[in-house]
This record gives structure tokens, C-alpha cells and sequence, in this order.
């Protein structure tokens, strides 16, 4: 395994060299695009490319809060474990993403991936690229969207916590990032990708990010089984303060990921920031009201995993819709989810350990609907109507978009697994999980009982 | 009266309670502790550094009976506790001289129970 993972690094570093070559041989039409002739300097705006500065910089914080969101919940033998997958996926996907996962995402195409033309990050450039983002360089729409690409592995974490080998773990990010994410991240947001020409309509990743993590995180968690001494209940979170701390980073975070998907410093930018905020209060409150009346005290897990579900399930919609619908979306999001952690998951008997279906999958399914139902031109021309502004049609391409997504992310998910399940055991030994990742996975521990 | 004390693995304490409270002894102190028995601890290394044979986290559980309680207190504990590997902990028995119950200042085997 450490020969494969060096044998890794430098085919990446020959992969690098030689698109740096190639880059030095066209260097004249380069400095073309980089130095301000006039008519290149002119496209970009320097308002929007400082929201996208910050939006950049806003997206990345939601992994490493999303490593104190997922690492606050399980037992304390497996904190470093569930914090090092989150932090090493920002590694490795940004590794794949400037060689060839930006490329196969990104390049026009109508094919199964974009394309190849910009392996390396050959022709991405300070010049903006007009299909995706006129008024900023390309480059910062590529990092942007880097991101995204890191977090969607990083929520599948959270259906195998806790007994995953590191090394399998690896395999399986790349291989997802690069058979399930790129793909369908072509499909619906890149140029000449047929779900996106059918009219598909995701603002910030409902189906390419949700849905799709949701989806792979359902078929890993059935396939992978149990932890061991499970019964049907929640192990308890090991450190509560932590998931809150990790929800206020997501939040926060996810002004850039929803907000700065609309690729400028304008009016729809500030008003999927209000959308986004007003659905993940409401869904807040919401839970923690369920809570409330079902199981008699309202408690701060369950108003912060309400938070997250109204923020996903806002997600694909947070351009499209007004901000009432965007209250009722954020309702619906925590009484749907709240049904599908404390009811359905219990019932089925499957062990996603932090919810990462229940809540990102549920969630994005929810919101691609809610969005065939609540878009509206007059929020977004560039968008469409749904059914209640008189446009039936929506809804069906938009549940087209999220039957694609399931089945494709279930299936494709399924098979990597099992391919490496064939190569190397995926799960650890029963002895190791006894003991917990850190110590036997990466031979260190997060707290000391004795100095 | 007796004291007991058991050192088991983290992950048995379920089942050691489980099985406690079938025999009906439902009084008990738990510790986390650190220990190293035959079995090996785990090496851990922090940025390079290595420090070897370090201690497993175990449970410490106390309890203290009257006589007739003390063999099924252990075989309880032995039922859940045990899986046949090394590491499964230890049980000691000891003399209990005295016991006194702070809320009533009852004295002896009445005051265990």
C-alpha cells in the first residue's frame, strides 16, 4: 500500500511536469490571456472576482467543519480517524481535481465526461470562460468548484465512521471522485452535459453534491454492515460541543457554497445568501419543536441536524425560489428528515452512523423536487417556473434529474466498493475496531487519561 | 462482604452490565483507566516520535456484596466480559471491613444493598 500511494505521488508530479512543459511551449498565447491587452483585462470584474476570493476560502472551511460536525459525534477512540479522512480528502480531490478531475467535470463535452482538453489545468487561465463565468477568471470558477469536489467525498464519511480501513478509504474517495462525482457533475452543470440541456436546474449542488454523497453514503453503510455492538440505537456523541462548533463553520461556510454559486457580487447572490439562511432557521427551529412534542425536551443535536437538513435541502433550489417558499422548504426539510433518521432508519435497521443519507441524501432529494415546484423566473430569469408558477414540466424534468442521480450514484457507488472489497478487505478487523481507528489506523490518540 | 473489582475491556461494559443486572446487582462504580497486562499496547507516534508499549484503555468496575452475591456477581461478570482473547481483564476479590450507608449511617451487609 505505501508503494502504490508513492508510485501516486509521482505519476502526479510526471503528469504536472508535462502539462507544465506544454504550458511553457504555448506560453506566448498564454501571456496573451494573462497580461491586460485591454480587451482580456475589461471581462473580468473586480467585484465579483473578490466575492468569489471569499467565496473560495468560505467553501473550503465547510470540510474541516465538517470534520468537527461528523468528529464530535462518534466515540472518542475514533475522532482522529474521522478528522484525518476529512482533512487528507481536501488533499487528495484537490491533487485529482487540477490534474484531471477539473477537466473531466468541466471541459465542453457530450460525452460520458466533459473531456480532456484541460488536464493539467492546461488553457485555464485568468481569462474568464464565458459558459460558466464571464466576469472572473477561469481560474477562480475551476478552484470554486475544487471545493465542491473535496466536500462530496467528505460527507460519504459519515455512513462508514468508525470502521473503515484508511487505505480502502483512499481507493475509494479517488475512484468515487472520479466515476460518480466527476460524471455527474459533468451531466448537470457542465457544458454539452445532457442533463443540463434536458433543463435540469440545481443552483449549488442539490443533486451533484447531495444526492449523490447521500446516495453513495446508503449503499456503503448497507454494504459495509454494522459497527460492531450496534443495536439499533445511536452510539453516543462523544463530544456534542464539537458538531455544534462543526454546524457554525458549515453555516457559515455555506454562504459561499450556495451564494457564491450564483458567480458574482449581485442582487441573486444576496438573495440566495437570504434564501439559504432563512431555510436552514426555519428547519432549526423546526426539529428542535418536533423534538419538542415527540420526545419531550428539544435538544441542541437535533436543532443543529435540522440546521444541516434545511441547508442541503435549500441547496439546489437557493437561486430559484423566494424567500417564503424558501421558509416552507426549510419546514418540510427537518419534518421529512426527522422522519427519516428517527423513524424510518431505526425500522430499516441499516447503520449509517452520522447520517450522512438521512440527512445530505433525504435532504438533496427534497430540494431538487421542492425546486420543480417553487422556481420562479421572477427570483431567476436564467431559471424556469415550477409547478406553482404554472409549469408542471419542471417538476418531471426535475425529478428525471434526481432518478438519474440516485440510480446512477447507487449503483456505481456499489461497484467500486466492491471491486476493492475484492482487492483488500474495505472494513477493519473486529479486534481493531474494538480498539478504535486512531490507535490502530493511524497510531495516535486524541486524548490522554494520564499526562 | 466483599469488594470487587474488575478490569475489562471498554466495549464489554455493556454486556457486564447487562449481565450484572440479570442477577440483580444493580450498584456499582465505574473508572476509565489505562492498563497493560500481557497483551501489547499499541505503539503510537506523534510527528516521528516514537513512544513504545503504551497502555489500553480498560474499565475498572467496583462492587461490593454480601456474601451470597459474590459468585454470581462474577460469573456475571465473566459471562459478559469474556471473549477468549488476551485482554480480557481480571477480577480481584477483597475483604470489605466495613460499609456505611451516608444517608442513613445504616452499617453492614443492610447498608450494601
Amino acid at each position: 500500500m505505501k508503494r502504490v500511494a508513492l508510485w501516486a505521488v509521482l505519476l502526479c508530479l510526471i503528469g504536472a511536469g508535462i502539462c507544465w512543459a506544454e504550458e511553457a511551449a504555448n506560453q506566448t498565447g498564454a501571456v496573451a490571456a494573462i497580461q491586460p491587452d485591454g480587451q482580456a483585462k475589461s471581462l473580468i470584474d473586480t467585484g465579483d472576482t473578490a466575492w468569489m476570493l471569499i467565496s473560495i476560502a468560505l467553501v473550503m472551511l465547510m470540510t474541516p467543519g465538517l470534520a468537527f460536525f461528523y468528529g464530535g459525534m462518534v466515540r472518542r477512540k475514533n475522532v482522529l480517524g474521522v478528522l484525518m479522512q476529512c482533512f487528507i480528502v481536501l488533499g487528495v480531490i484537490t491533487a485529482q481535481w487540477i490534474l484531471f478531475g477539473y477537466s473531466l467535470s468541466f471541459a465542453p463535452g457530450k460525452g460520458f465526461w466533459g473531456g480532456f482538453d484541460w488536464l493539467g489545468l492546461c488553457g485555464v487561465g485568468a481569462a474568464p470562460f464565458k459558459e460558466y463565468a464571464a466576469t472572473i477568471p477561469h481560474e477562480a470558477f475551476m478552484i470554486f468548484q475544487a471545493m465542491f469536489a473535496v466536500i462530496t467525498p467528505a460527507l460519504i464519511i459519515g455512513a462508514f465512521a468508525e470502521r473503515m480501513k484508511f487505505s480502502a478509504f483512499l481507493i475509494f474517495t479517488v475512484l468515487w471522485a472520479t466515476f460518480v462525482y466527476d460524471p455527474v457533475c459533468h451531466w448537470i452543470w457542465g457544458v454539452g452535459g445532457w442533463l443540463k440541456d434536458m433543463g435540469v436546474l440545481d443552483f449549488a449542488g442539490g443533486a451533484v453534491v447531495h444526492i449523490n454523497a447521500g446516495m453513495a453514503a446508503l449503499v456503503t453503510a448497507l454494504v459495509i454492515g454494522k459497527r460492531t455492538g450496534y443495536a439499533n440505537k445511536p452510539v453516543s456523541p462523544h463530544n456534542l460541543p464539537f458538531t455544534v462548533l462543526g454546524t457554525a463553520l458549515l453555516w457559515f461556510g455555506w454562504f459561499g457554497f450556495n451564494a457564491g454559486s450564483a458567480l458574482g457580487a449581485n442582487g441573486l447572490a444576496v438573495h440566495t445568501l437570504v434564501v439559504t439562511h432563512t431555510s436552514a432557521a426555519i428547519a432549526g427551529i423546526t426539529w428542535a419543536a418536533l423534538e419538542w412534542i415527540f420526545n419531550e425536551k428539544p435538544t441542541i443535536f437535533g436543532t443543529i441536524t435540522g440546521s444541516i437538513a434545511g441547508l442541503a435541502t435549500i441547496t439546489p433550489a437557493s437561486g430559484f425560489v423566494t424567500v417564503f417558499a424558501a421558509a416552507v422548504i426549510g419546514f418540510l426539510a427537518s419534518v421529512v428528515c426527522y422522519v427519516s433518521v428517527a423513524i424510518v432508519k431505526p425500522k430499516l435497521g441499516y447503520d449509517d452512523s452520522l447520517d450522512a443519507f438521512g440527512v445530505h441524501g433525504v435532504g438533496g432529494i427534497l430540494g431538487m423536487l421542492a425546486t420543480g415546484l417553487f422556481a420562479s423566473k421572477a427570483v431567476n430569469p436564467a431559471g424556469a417556473d415550477g409547478l406553482f408558477y404554472g409549469n408542471p414540466k419542471q417538476f418531471l424534468i426535475q425529478l428525471v434529474g434526481v432518478g438519474v442521480t440516485v440510480v446512477y450514484s447507487f449503483v456505481v457507488s456499489y461497484i467500486i466498493y466492491k471491486i476493492i472489497d475484492v482487492f483488500m478487505k474495505v472494513r477493519v478487523p473486529e479486534r481493531d475496531e474494538t480498539i478504535g481507528l486512531d490507535l490502530t489506523q493511524h497510531h495516535e490518540n486524541a486524548y490522554t487519561i494520564l499526562e | 462482604m466483599k469488594l470487587i473489582i474488575a478490569i475489562i475491556k471498554p466495549d464489554r461494559l455493556e454486556a457486564v452490565k447487562q449481565e450484572l443486572y440479570k442477577e440483580d446487582i444493580n450498584l456499582m462504580t465505574v473508572n476509565e483507566v489505562l492498563g497493560h497486562g500481557r497483551q501489547m499496547g499499541i505503539t503510537e507516534v506523534y510527528r516521528g516520535a516514537k513512544e513504545m508499549g503504551n497502555l489500553l484503555r480498560k474499565i475498572r468496575l467496583e462492587i461490593a456484596v454480601n456474601e451470597n452475591y459474590v459468585e454470581p456477581t462474577i460469573s456475571a461478570i465473566i459471562k459478559g466480559a469474556q471473549t477468549g482473547e488476551v485482554g480480557d481483564g481480571k477480577i480481584f476479590v477483597l475483604d470489605l471491613a466495613e460499609c456505611v450507608r451516608i444517608r442513613t449511617e445504616e452499617r453492614g451487609g443492610v447498608a450494601i444493598g
